[in-house]
């Protein structure tokens, strides 16, 4: 029921507004233009087939170790998950208690540290560590300041 | 309604001689801890400069073995000529963990009109005093510049966000800015100690990773005897010993900040 006064009068029907979009040829045209810019890593990408990172730890290092000792300050799967975390242990224990040493949970002591412990085995930064960063997309800044090693090992080698 | 001086007077001391009382109910021996001296157990690291011992050469010796241990940048001399900087940027980005500079620069304040003539223009080895009463770690925002119990005023390079306010604290100008990345004026990296990078601030850590192994500070050990390091609170160490057979100056001690490298002249 229309309302008995509005502002067209007594008891008169609303006027109805012709149902369409404005300006169809401008939207049509920036709709698109969104589309295609947001859509582009969706559509760049599809189909593509992104290889699981295999971190290599094939280096001299851990080849010269014998079979039995040949395995990380903690078991692969927990240091595949925590290593992030140990790595800030390590930073906060080491510069701020001046505790070097780590006892890992097999009760060995290790040398806490980047450059002088995990460095020393994976001397392959770029097909370790680099290797999952660069799939999940995170840049870690360790390096701005720590060393790798790499350059080192790959001149030993050419020697 | 009044009070007469002599009453106020009565009360106030009433009232501060229970403050005190209050005090020590609440807090016992607070009071006293917070003006005692520090504490005379322990390690406390020291270094002693016979300045009798130290040429120049000397002093290059140790400012060179200091700094390739530490990656310290040089921008005076960069290992690229084509990096090569102007003489204002020079000065500015220079990063020193040791260095020398002249009596007059060094101890300001102990200006005599005459004076023992040797001291004109003596080259003196400067470095972190590692101070008592460190005025760096007081204006540190973040705390990543702190005193260990060992004495050493130490850097967190994590935590510096390069406020510089540590710089404007120091009176001996111990400490640099990274104006810039330093690894491309790094003439040899040593792989076993970190770099530093752009917007932190570092300086002399008195070797605490070498003292970590037991081993002297680089500096001790490239100086042939001109360098004396050891423990203040043991009685028969090196540095004890040079303190009682020597008259020892230090840097600026008038500003209260306690510095422990001493200079035997």
């Amino acid at each position: 029921m229309a309302d008995y006064k509005n502002e067209f009068g007594w008891f008169a029907p609303k006027p109805t507004v012709e149902k369409k979009i404005y300006n169809l040829t401008a939207v049509a045209v920036g709709l698109g233009i969104f589309l295609v810019v947001f859509g582009a890593p969706v559509l760049l990408n599809m189909g593509k087939v992104h290889p699981v990172p295999q971190p290599s730890v094939d280096t001299p290092a851990i080849q010269k170790l014998a079979e039995k000792e040949r395995q990380c300050v903690e078991p692969t799967e927990w240091m595949r998950a925590n290593h992030m975390q140990l790595l800030w242990d390590w930073r906060e224990q080491v510069v701020r208690t001046g505790e070097r040493y780590y006892t890992t949970s097999r009760g060995k002591k290790v040398l806490a540290s980047l450059s002088n412990n995990c460095m020393e085995c994976h001397t392959n930064k770029s097909q370790f560590c680099d290797q999952c960063h660069n799939y999940v997309a995170v840049a870690p800044n360790c390096w701005g300041c720590h060393l790798p090693k790499e350059q080192n090992v790959a001149k030993a080698e050419g020697k | 309604m009044g009070i007469n001086r002599r009453d106020f007077l009565k009360l106030a001391g009433l009232l501060g001689l229970g403050g005190k009382a209050a005090f020590e109910l609440v807090l016992p021996g607070e009071v006293e801890a917070a003006v005692a001296k520090t504490q005379a157990a322990g390690t406390r690291w020291a270094l002693v400069v016979d300045m009798r011992k130290l040429t120049d050469k000397v002093a290059a010796r140790c400012i060179e073995a200091c700094h390739t241990l530490h990656n310290v940048p040089n921008y005076l001399e960069p290992p690229d000529p084509k990096l090569a900087l102007s003489e204002d940027l020079k000065n500015r980005w220079q990063i020193k963990w040791i260095w020398t500079d002249v009596y007059e620069h060094a101890f300001v304040g102990f200006e005599q009109d005459h004076q023992w003539e040797k001291l004109q223009g003596m080259n003196f080895l400067l470095l972190c005093n590692h101070c008592d009463n460190p005025p760096c770690v007081r204006v540190c925002p973040t705390q990543a510049t702190y005193r260990r119990p060992d004495g050493i005023v130490m850097m967190d390079m994590h935590r510096c966000i390069g406020c510089r306010f540590c710089m404007a604290g120091c009176p001996y100008a111990a400490r640099s800015f990274n104006w810039r990345d330093p690894r491309p004026y790094i003439p040899k990296i040593n792989p076993d100690y970190p770099t530093r990078e752009i917007g932190v601030v570092e300086k002399c850590l008195l070797c605490e990773e070498r003292l970590a192994q037991g081993q002297q500070p680089a500096c001790v050990e490239a100086s042939g005897g001109a360098l004396i390091f050891g423990n203040l609170n043991e009685e028969n160490s090196p540095v004890r010993a040079a303190l009682r057979a020597h008259y020892t100056i230090r840097r600026k001690p008038y500003l209260g900040t306690n510095p422990q490298v001493y200079y035997i002249v």
